[in-house]
């Protein structure tokens, strides 16, 4: 599928200003010219990346770059409760770009942490149904046989039900085993480990479907030939081939990922009011939705449409710009 | 056919076994069924009893057969939360969401066929294109922010239909509907929008792609060249054979309208299914947890059922070689 003719490869490379020789394979092929060339002449490309970056940037450095803590009951003050944005507050004068919550929380501090709280999720889920929907499409594609049969089974079932169910049972469990003294604490991990455990049958899918392509293929047989085990020729000759693909699908569940993290959030089954994540902020504003303060609501809910929007616009460009069929 | 069919029915019912074993694991482990049920007070011998009389002194195997009889008569046990049989509690949410499931299944599959047929014929059209933008953004929104926003326009600006609830409801027989009064269609529209949005925007882009495809196949220039009306092309000829893709991604597509119903029942405070299921996770009700997933697990096979069936209906070379079949 990523068989280009190496040599107009290397030069359109070399014009884009990147020298893909001292990169190491997977990166090498990230920064092929094709890929390049198709980013620079894509409006939508550049400017979902832009919005996207910008995002994870200001949610990264959000304790040095917002205008206050919102979780630092110190910094917060009643005088600037619902302020409206953008107007001086009627008592203390000060300005609020997206306005204050009843506490007196800038909204804007408060979208930050929001943001690195969803990111933080949304990463770390993904990472962890790939590591797993690697390690099972590999082992399925590459060891055939009963161990494909049963993974590929339990893979069907789970991608039949819907991953917002399979993660609200998880949750379920969760609540039914751990004392409720530590169920605060504990739920960013729980949220990873439940969105990650509902979204890895799709790379399993896709490794051991590129993983039984490559196996066939004459490096395979090369390798095997010298001697190498199983698990090595796995990981260190097929697995870099099947990166592509990977790619794509974690980037699109990314996007997902922090959608299905705000939605449990957003049903009360997510992360708690003290430590809000975007669709926390969003079960708080829905609050004020009757009573004329709408900013609470509107800025978590445009800053978590925004980030979603722009990484799903990449996703889908990167699948058209890595599988020339779709195009 | 007749294999076809029974290979369905069999797979069905090994879904359905595999799940009832996770709904039955998850009972039997999460939490301590007999201290869930007793009060703090209870003796020892009241405890030792209850196990007894709950069968959870025998082998783990024996325990499984048995919950699973018991599952099969729709005997789920106590709701740890409400105190009532699990059984009881459902059939009075189950209208509530089968009413919101099918109106809005009608509703995304008459207007997102429409509109895919309009979108593929007027290709480059305005109107067709901005629909077709419209729906990329609708996929990307999480459904709680369209219910949310509809809620905004519809209950708190212009104050034409109620934000929750279900309205005034009619007693028939065991059956509760909205269906009748005018509070209760009104209280229905918002959350069927909500809900049949997402499938909407998916059927339509399948029927527009599908059409594309068909549109240019010969039995289409062929009917051009005998003069065939247009109109009749696209919805007798072209139409006709779009449906089987349309009906598999709709049949596939219960799942998410599973996991959207409890979305969008817990924003409009929808009394159904689904808002039960995110109150017993919340309070880890196991037992109602555990009859919410069979149940799930039932309407699937029960749904990849009748979307087998489709195909024999849609498709005649299915029936003639069935061995073609998957």
């Amino acid at each position: 599928m990523d068989q280009h003719a190496p040599a107009p490869t290397r030069t359109e490379a070399a014009l884009a200003g990147t020298p893909p020789d001292r990169l190491p394979g997977a990166l090498a092929r990230a920064w092929d010219s094709d890929f390049l060339w198709s980013f620079r002449h894509s409006p939508v490309a550049i400017v979902s990346s832009l919005v996207a970056v910008a995002m994870i940037l200001a949610a990264v450095l959000a304790p040095w770059i917002s205008p206050q803590n919102p979780f630092d009951p110190a910094q917060l003050d009643l005088m600037d409760g619902l302020t409206p944005p953008m107007t001086p507050n009627e008592i203390s004068q000060r300005i609020f770009i997206l306005g204050t919550d009843p506490q007196g929380r800038d909204m804007y501090s408060a979208i930050l942490y929001g943001s690195r709280v969803s990111l933080l999720v949304g990463f770390a889920s993904v990472i962890f149904s790939m590591a797993i929907g690697i390690t099972l499409g590999l082992a399925a594609g590459y060891l055939g046989g009963r161990t494909e049969a049963l993974i590929m089974r339990i893979a069907d079932i789970q991608l039949s039900f819907p991953a917002i169910l399979v993660a609200l049972l998880v949750f379920g469990i969760f609540r039914g085993v751990v004392p409720p003294a530590q169920q605060e604490q504990a739920t960013l991990w729980v949220l990873i480990v439940a969105i990650g455990l509902s979204n890895w049958a799709q790379y399993a899918r896709t490794v051991r479907a590129t993983t039984m392509v490559e196996k066939s293929k004459v490096y395979v047989d090369a390798a095997r030939l010298i001697g190498l085990k199983s698990f090595v020729i796995m990981v260190k000759h097929v697995l870099p081939n099947v990166t592509g693909p990977v790619l794509v699908i974690a980037t699109i569940n990314l996007a997902l990922a922090i959608i299905e993290e705000a939605t449990l959030s957003f049903l009360g089954v997510g992360m708690p009011p003290t430590q809000p994540s975007l669709g926390t902020l969003i079960r708080i504003g829905q609050q004020f939705l009757f009573s004329g303060e709408l900013w609470i609501l509107a800025s978590p809910a445009l800053a978590l449409i925004l980030l979603a929007l722009s990484i799903n616009l990449l996703g889908d460009w990167l699948r058209d710009v890595l599988n020339p069929r779709l195009r | 056919m007749f294999a076809y069919i029974l290979r369905s029915l069999l797979q069905g019912a090994v879904v359905l076994i595999a799940v009832a074993f996770i709904a039955f694991s998850m009972f039997r482990f999460v939490g301590d069924p007999v201290a869930n049920m007793v009060g703090q007070e209870a003796s020892m011998a009241d405890r030792e009893e209850l196990t007894k009389h709950l069968g959870l002194d025998q082998p783990f195997p024996i325990q499984f057969l048995r919950f699973l009889g018991k599952a099969a008569q729709g005997d789920f046990g106590i709701s740890y939360r409400q105190g009532r049989p699990v059984a009881a509690v459902m059939a009075e949410r189950l209208p509530a969401t089968v009413e919101l499931a099918v109106l809005s299944a009608i509703f995304a599959t008459v207007v997102g066929v429409a509109l895919g047929v309009y979108a593929a014929i007027r290709r480059h059209g305005l109107v067709a294109n901005a629909v077709m933008t419209l729906s990329l953004v609708g996929v990307s929104l999480p459904t709680f922010l369209i219910g949310i926003g509809l809620i905004y326009v519809f209950a708190v600006e212009l104050r034409w239909l109620p934000s929750f609830g279900r309205g005034e409801t009619v007693r028939l027989g065991g059956w509760t509907t909205g269906l009748l009064t005018k509070s209760g269609l009104q209280s229905l529209i918002l959350p069927v929008l909500t809900l049949g949005f997402f499938q909407l925007t998916l059927i339509m882009r399948l029927v527009r792609s599908e059409m594309l495809e068909v549109m240019r196949s010969d039995f289409i220039r062929f009917a051009r060249a005998r003069g065939i009306p247009n109109r009749v092309i696209e919805f007798r000829h072209a139409l006709r054979n779009t449906m089987i893709p349309v009906v598999t991604i709709a049949g596939l597509q219960l799942g998410s309208v599973i996991a959207f119903a409890i979305v969008t029942e817990t924003v409009f405070q929808w009394p159904g299914l689904g808002a039960l299921f995110v109150n017993a996770v919340q309070f880890a009700d196991v037992p109602v947890m555990a009859a919410y997933l069979v149940f799930v697990a039932f309407v699937f096979v029960v749904v990849n059922l009748a979307t087998d069936l489709a195909y024999l209906a849609l498709d005649p070379r299915l029936r003639a070689a069935p061995t073609a079949a998957r």
